[in-house]
C-alpha cells in the first residue's frame, strides 16, 4: 500500500481549480513522508479537454471515461463510487483525498464505508504524525467554534475530504504521466438515476472565485435591499452572498448561502451587512483575506474576525459606502 | 398497506450557543455543556422529520423515530412525537456516548434490523455537534441500500422515491429504488411546530428502549477508527479597525476611502 490518489473533478471541461487545491494538500503529505507518488484521477463521459498540464503537482493522472460517469454519474454518486473503489482495489494507495464539494462530500464518505475504513470529513489541514507515520487532520467542529485533531488508527487506507479554499494550488503547469482505466464493470452496478439537474446561477462572476464579495444577512430586513447590494457588487466587478437566514427567509436563493452548509470562499474583501458571524457562517469564509463589517451592534460576533468595521444601521452606511465607491471608480 | 418511514435523529448541544458560552475542556478533549443551554434535537433532524410527516399528511404512513445516545433529555426528544411522529424508539448507554460515525452506523443499522423493515430511512444532512454529514451514508453502505443526500422534497412512489437534491448551485432530481437512505436539508423548508394536541399526545407515549444487549451489540465493537487527538477553540487573531464618522453616512464614506487607501476595492 502506497501512493497518495487524488480524486479530481472536471469544470468546463478541464481540471477544476479545487482539485488543483488538493494537489497542493497531496503535495504536503507527500514532502512530509508519504511516499509512492501522487496520482490524479479524473473521471467522465468526455475527458479529451483534460491534460496533464492542468495538474501541477501530480506525478501521474488516470483518466476513467464512462458514460456513466458524465456530469459527476448519477445523483447518488453511484458510479463515480464504484470506479473508485475499482481503482482503489489496482493501486491500494495509502491515503485517498477528496474535495469537500457536492460531489466530494458524498463519495467520500461512500467510498469509506463501502472499504470500511475511516473518513475524516472537511478537512482545514492534513499532516503526517510524526510519531505514528499516519495521516493527522484538523476539522472545524461544532459550527466552527472549536477545532479538533484526529489521527487515523490502524493500517488501513486513510481519506479525507478537503474544504475548498484552504490550500493554494500549486503554480505552474504540470507534467505527470496519463494513463487510462476501465471501470465499466464496476459502473454497472449502478442503481439510482439522475432524471434532470436544474442549474440556478446566478449570472457574473461565481461567488467561489470572486475577489470582492458584498453579502447581507437576516438585518436587511427583506428582499429588496439585496438589489442595492447587487448595485455595487456590479461596481467593483463582485458577487453578492448571503447568511442561511436571509436564504431561509426566502430573500434569495440557497445558491447565495456562504458557509459551513452553503458555499466557501475567498475574496480579497468580503463585505457583510447585517450579518451577525455566527460560527457557522464563518465557517465559509476561512478563505477570506479581508472581511469588513457593517452591522449596528457593535458586540455582533462578526467584529471578533473583522479587520474593519462600522457599527451603524446598514440603510445609512451602505449608500454613502457606495456612493463613494462610484466616485472613486470614476 | 402503510408506508413505514424511519428517521434518525440525534440529540446535540443548541448550536445557537452564544460563542462566549461556548467551552472545551482540553484536559478530556470534551465540550463542556453550557449551563442552562439545554440540548436540542439536531435542527436538519427536524427537516427529515418534517418530510416524513409530509408524505404522512397525504397518504397512509407511520413514522418512527430513531436515536442513539446517551443523557437523553424526554422533552426534547419527544419533540418528534409532538410534531406527529409515531414512535419513538432510543437506544440509551454510556457506552455510546462517544461513539464515532462507524459505531453509530452499527447501532442503527441493528436498532432498523429490530425494528424495520422500513421503505424509506430520512436522516439530516448532518449533526451540528461534530459536523461530519456521513452517519446516513455509511448506514446505507453498511445496509447495501441506496443513497441521496440533501433532499429538498422527497416523494415516494411505488417502489421507488423521487428525490430533488439541492447542489450548491441549484438541484437534481433523483430516482432511486427503496428502499432508500435519504438525506433531508433545511431547503425543504421550515419545519412544522408542534400542536397542543400533539403535546398532550406525546406526553402520554414511552419510548421504546433497546439496550446494546437487545442489540446483539458489544462495546468493544463499538471502538472508534479515529481518534480524537486533541479540541480546542481557535485564537481568533483579528484586530478590528473600527471606523467612525460624523454619522453613519460618513462611517460608510470614511471606510470606502480607507480600503481605497489599502488598495483593497
Ligand atoms: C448545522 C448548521 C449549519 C449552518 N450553516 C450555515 C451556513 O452555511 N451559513 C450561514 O450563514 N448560517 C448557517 N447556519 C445558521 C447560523 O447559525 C446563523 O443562524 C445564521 O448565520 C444567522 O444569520 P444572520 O447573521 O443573517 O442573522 P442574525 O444572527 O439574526 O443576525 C442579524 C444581524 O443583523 C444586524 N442588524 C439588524 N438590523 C441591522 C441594521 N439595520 N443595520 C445593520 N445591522 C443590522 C444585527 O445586529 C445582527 O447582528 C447554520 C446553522 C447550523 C446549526
Ligand atoms: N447518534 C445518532 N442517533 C440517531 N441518528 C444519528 C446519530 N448520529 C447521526 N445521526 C443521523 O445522521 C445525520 C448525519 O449525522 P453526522 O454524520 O454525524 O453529521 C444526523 O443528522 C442524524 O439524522
Amino acid at each position: 500500500m502506497s501512493g497518495i490518489l487524488v480524486i479530481g473533478e472536471v469544470q468546463d471541461g478541464a481540471i477544476a481549480p479545487v482539485s488543483a487545491e488538493l494537489l497542493a494538500a497531496a503535495r504536503k503529505l507527500a514532502d512530509e513522508g508519504v511516499g509512492g507518488g501522487i496520482s490524479l484521477a479524473v473521471m467522465g463521459d468526455d475527458l479529451s479537454g483534460v491534460s496533464a498540464a492542468q495538474a501541477p503537482g501530480a506525478d501521474s493522472i488516470v483518466l476513467i471515461s464512462n458514460p456513466a460517469l458524465k456530469d459527476g454519474g448519477t445523483g447518488g454518486y453511484d458510479a463515480p463510487v464504484l470506479a473508485v473503489a475499482a481503482l482503489n482495489e489496482s493501486k491500494s494507495p495509502d491515503v485517498i483525498l477528496f474535495a469537500k464539494t457536492d460531489f466530494g462530500a458524498v463519495a467520500g464518505p461512500r467510498l469509506a464505508f463501502k472499504l470500511g475504513v475511516p473518513v475524516a470529513q472537511d478537512c482545514i489541514d492534513i499532516a503526517v504524525d510524526s510519531e505514528t507515520g499516519r495521516v493527522a487532520v484538523t476539522r472545524p467542529v461544532f459550527g466552527g467554534n472549536a477545532l479538533a485533531v484526529y489521527g487515523f488508527n490502524g493500517d488501513g487506507t486513510q481519506i479525507a475530504t478537503i474544504r475548498p479554499g484552504v490550500f493554494d494550488p500549486i503554480e505552474g503547469e504540470g507534467s505527470g504521466s496519463v494513463e487510462e482505466f476501465d471501470a465499466s464493470e464496476a459502473v454497472s452496478e449502478v442503481r439510482s438515476t439522475l432524471v434532470e439537474t436544474v442549474v440556478q446561477q446566478s449570472e457574473g462572476v461565481r461567488l467561489e472565485d470572486a475577489d470582492f464579495i458584498i453579502s447581507g444577512g437576516r438585518g436587511l430586513g427583506g428582499p429588496e435591499p439585496f438589489e442595492q447590494l447587487q448595485e455595487l457588487a456590479d461596481v467593483l466587478g463582485g458577487a453578492v452572498g448571503a447568511s442561511r437566514a436571509a436564504c431561509d427567509a426566502g430573500w434569495v436563493d440557497h445558491s447565495y448561502q456562504i458557509g459551513l452548509t452553503g458555499k466557501s470562499v475567498k475574496p480579497t474583501v468580503y463585505l457583510s451587512v447585517g450579518i451577525s458571524g455566527a460560527s457557522q457562517h464563518m465557517a465559509g469564509l476561512s478563505g477570506a483575506r479581508n472581511i469588513v463589517a457593517i452591522n449596528k451592534d457593535g458586540d455582533a460576533n462578526i467584529f471578533k474576525s473583522a479587520r474593519f468595521g462600522v457599527v451603524g444601521d446598514w440603510e445609512k452606511v451602505l449608500p454613502a459606502f457606495t456612493a463613494t465607491v462610484r466616485d472613486l471608480a470614476g | 398497506m402503510a408506508l413505514r418511514i424511519a428517521v434518525c435523529v440525534k440529540q446535540v448541544p443548541d448550536p445557537e450557543t452564544p460563542a462566549s458560552a461556548f467551552n472545551v475542556d482540553e484536559s478530556v478533549n470534551r465540550v463542556v455543556p453550557a449551563p442552562g443551554i439545554p440540548p436540542v434535537v439536531n435542527g436538519f433532524d427536524l427537516h427529515a422529520v418534517e418530510a416524513a410527516l409530509r408524505i404522512k399528511d397525504t397518504g397512509d404512513a407511520e413514522v418512527t423515530v430513531l436515536a442513539v445516545g446517551n443523557d437523553f433529555v424526554m422533552d426534547v426528544m419527544k419533540k418528534p412525537l409532538s410534531m406527529g411522529a409515531d414512535t419513538l424508539v432510543l437506544a440509551e448507554d454510556p457506552a455510546l456516548e462517544d461513539l464515532d460515525a462507524v459505531g453509530t452506523v452499527n447501532v442503527l443499522a441493528a436498532m432498523i434490523e429490530k425494528t424495520g423493515p422500513f421503505d424509506l430511512i430520512l436522516a439530516g444532512r448532518q449533526a451540528s455537534d461534530w459536523d461530519q454529514a456521513h452517519v446516513p451514508l455509511g448506514l446505507a453502505e453498511r445496509m447495501g441500500l441506496p443513497s441521496v443526500t440533501l433532499a429538498r422534497n422527497v416523494e415516494p412512489q411505488d417502489g421507488k422515491v423521487r428525490v430533488e437534491r439541492a447542489l450548491t448551485d441549484g438541484y437534481q432530481v433523483v430516482e432511486a429504488p427503496t428502499p432508500a437512505v435519504i438525506t433531508v436539508s433545511n431547503e425543504i423548508g421550515e419545519a412544522r411546530y408542534p400542536t397542543l394536541r400533539g403535546i398532550m399526545a406525546a406526553s402520554r407515549k414511552q419510548p421504546e428502549r433497546l439496550t446494546l444487549d437487545d442489540l446483539g451489540l458489544s462495546a468493544e465493537s463499538l471502538q472508534p477508527a479515529l481518534s480524537l487527538k486533541r479540541l480546542f477553540i481557535p485564537e481568533s487573531e483579528s484586530q478590528v479597525e473600527i471606523i467612525e464618522g460624523e454619522d453613519e453616512a460618513d462611517a460608510g464614506r470614511k471606510l470606502a476611502l480607507r480600503l481605497r487607501e489599502l488598495n483593497l476595492i
